[in-house]
């Protein structure tokens, strides 16, 4: 006895239709149509065996989206459907792929959803944790515990963008329900389901460059003045510092304006960023005032090894690899005791590189 | 359905910045008097920009967890939450009085959003002041014999700012429970880094009326009024200073009746809140005994 057969029946008296399947009622008896067949004149009990013969993924499948989901938001049904691939695979497929787990990725958290008796279980982890015992990982139950999981990366630092390509891995949300999944998702990626429903139904609504600089008011509103002429080379600019895949896992939609799309990609994330965040509107405020300033000539004296490692830091930095330089590692650039070196070297007393000084006195 | 969302600044370089914000949602999340409980920053995610669009209730209370009407509560999350038709006006407020307005948003023209007014100028931030005065002197009948500063950050581009210091502190010293009831400012006058030269009591707490514990109330704070010549080594509460106990009380905001306030904005927007103002009082003054 399947809670999910006695769910369909109750509920058929009122007709069903499910994913190819469907159910009426009409004078006393019920009609059952499949992709394949259709049943007529059933009584309850031989819709009840008919049910738990030729249509029980049907059923489970039906009793699953109306009962167990329920009545939710468009996006969240949107976003669980699209977890198992609802919309990519007929029942029996899906099914025979939900026996066995079906697992996708949604910025750096992997979602894995399997059959479970009357319902789904899903499993949330850290898409480099995929292949780590589950008994190996620290298992938590409350969506609300993803936040302080989110707030630190690896090395215990702050991580000021939720969407930040540094999610710290270790942990695991097992066994949780539907609901409990979103909510998850949700906490790690806040607000990334309803903007990825609205993008898949045409109507995301992107804020571009200057429709959000123009917005803004108070200490940001500088921004605007850094918007000469008609180039955006320094959108280009601010782009590839900061919404490139590797640094941040939504695939950026914003562009110039309604007209002029940036140079530079958007990345490959699965959900999208719809306009400049406040860690962009901050950066581009001290980029704003850094690039009011007019060029100098300074004349400095670099062997060609010093000059392409001061090359070789600024790369290291900018990409985050400083923690895997070894330490005795002096093959490397941006190595600390290289650095030191070159610092011992070339800086005069007041930190000035070649001893030449940056103002112009 | 209704929904709860809390709006706060958030910061890029301090988590600790949103964990009031976190708790108190939490607190309130879990009497149950809304459907969903929400939270949205300026500088963290979901953006205000953002939040409603996470709510699924068509009911939307929108509290700002900040201290006093202005530039935040009037231009930036009217602005972000894209409430059509927005005027401050509306608010017919004296720069204390805001209360509430109920308008719609731009990207979620289908939810009913009632705008609250900071928690900061509500009438029961003054119980929360003084419950930060009992918490940390472990006295929940502390008064007597006891002086009590009220500290605000106080600037000159914001008149309001200075308002509701002198709202609660005026409140305060009404109910006469306090020997003395001050209220001080760390960038205009009278400071707080003369406190004791405006207090007659040997005892005085010190409770700083901002929402996070951070740079200011964390840093500066303690290190104006001498509690400590450098933060990192810490202090003492209380600490002696020129012959005076300072009982020093960090940010008012991390008081778990805060969530009261928060509750209170939203009742008087007309959110059915049910008991859950009692459940919030016994809930927050149980947690802090413990």
């Amino acid at each position: 006895m399947s809670n999910h057969i006695d769910a369909v029946v109750d509920a058929a008296r009122d007709g069903i239709e499910h994913d190819g399947f469907a159910v009426t009622f009409e004078d006393g008896t019920y009609r059952l149509d499949t992709p394949e067949m259709t049943f007529e004149n059933l009584s309850e009990d031989e819709l009840y065996d008919l049910f738990t013969q030729w249509a029980d993924e049907a059923g489970h499948d039906w009793h699953f989206w109306s009962d167990v989901v329920g009545d939710v938001s468009q996006h969240r049904r949107a976003f669980l459907q699209w977890v198992e691939g609802f919309d990519e695979r007929p029942l029996n497929e899906r099914y025979e792929a939900l026996r066995n787990g079906v697992s996708t990725e949604w910025g750096q958290l992997r979602i894995t959803v399997e059959l479970d008796d009357d319902t789904r279980v899903y499993d949330v982890r850290h898409v480099d944790d995929a292949d780590v015992d589950t008994d190996e990982l620290d298992p938590y139950h409350d969506p609300l515990a993803a936040r302080q999981l989110s707030t630190y990366d690896e090395n215990g630092r702050y991580r000021p963008l939720k969407s930040g390509n540094n999610l710290a891995g270790g942990w695991v949300f097992p066994d949780i329900d539907a609901h409990t999944l979103v909510e998850t998702v949700e906490t790690f990626y806040p607000a990334s389901v309803p903007n990825w429903y609205r993008e898949r139904e045409g109507t995301l609504d992107v804020e571009h460059w200057e429709d959000t600089i123009g917005r803004q008011t108070g200490m940001y509103s500088v921004i605007e003045t850094w918007n000469r002429g008609d180039g955006h080379e320094h959108v280009d600019w601010v782009a590839e510092a900061c919404c490139d895949d590797s640094q941040c896992v939504k695939r950026r939609e914003w562009q110039c304006d309604d007209e002029t799309d940036l140079d530079v990609d958007g990345g490959d994330g699965v959900f999208p960023c719809r306009e400049p965040c406040s860690l962009v509107i901050a950066a581009s405020r001290k980029w704003t005032r850094l690039e009011g300033e007019e060029t100098q000539t300074y004349e400095f004296e670099l062997t060609p090894s010093e000059k392409a490692q001061v090359e070789e830091i600024i790369e290291a930095v900018a990409d985050g690899r400083i923690d895997d330089i070894r330490e005795a590692d002096v093959y490397e650039g941006a190595n600390r005791y290289r650095t030191r070196f070159l610092r011992a070297k070339l800086f005069d007393e007041d930190g000035n590189l070649c001893g030449v000084p940056t103002d112009d006195e | 359905m209704q929904a709860l969302v809390i709006v706060a600044h958030g910061s890029h370089l301090n988590p600790d910045s949103s964990t009031p914000t976190y708790d108190h949602a939490d607190t309130i999340r879990e009497v149950g008097a809304f459907d969903e409980v929400r939270t949205g920053f300026w500088k963290e995610e979901p953006s205000i920009r953002e939040v409603l669009r996470t709510v699924e209730a068509d009911e939307v209370y929108v509290v700002p967890l900040f201290i006093s009407e202005g530039y935040f509560t009037e231009q930036v999350i009217p602005r972000e939450l894209r409430l059509d038709g927005w005027d401050v006006a509306d608010w017919d407020s004296d720069g204390l009085s805001a209360s509430h307005v109920t308008l719609t948003a731009e990207d979620v023209p289908e939810k009913t959003v009632h705008y609250c007014g900071p928690v900061g100028t509500h009438e029961a931030m003054t119980d929360v002041i003084v419950r930060r005065a009992e918490s940390v002197t472990g006295d929940p009948n502390v008064g007597d014999g006891f002086g009590l500063a009220v500290v605000g950050h106080g600037t000159e581009r914001n008149e309001n700012s200075a308002k509701a210091i002198e709202y609660h502190a005026d409140r305060i010293r009404q109910m006469g429970r306090f020997d003395e009831v001050q209220a001080l400012y760390m960038d205009e006058d009278p400071e707080v880094d003369d406190v004791t030269d405006y207090f007659d009591s040997e005892d005085i707490v010190v409770v700083p009326l901002f929402v996070a514990d951070g740079f200011h109330t964390q840093e500066d704070i303690p290190e104006d009024m001498g509690l400590t010549d450098d933060y990192r080594t810490g202090y003492d509460v209380p600490a002696v200073v020129d012959g005076h106990r300072i009982w020093y009380a960090g940010a008012v905001g991390t008081e778990g009746l805060m969530a009261d306030v928060v509750l209170e904005r939203a009742a008087d927007a007309g959110a059915d809140i049910g008991d859950a103002l009692e459940v919030v009082r016994e809930k927050t003054r149980a947690t802090e005994e413990v």
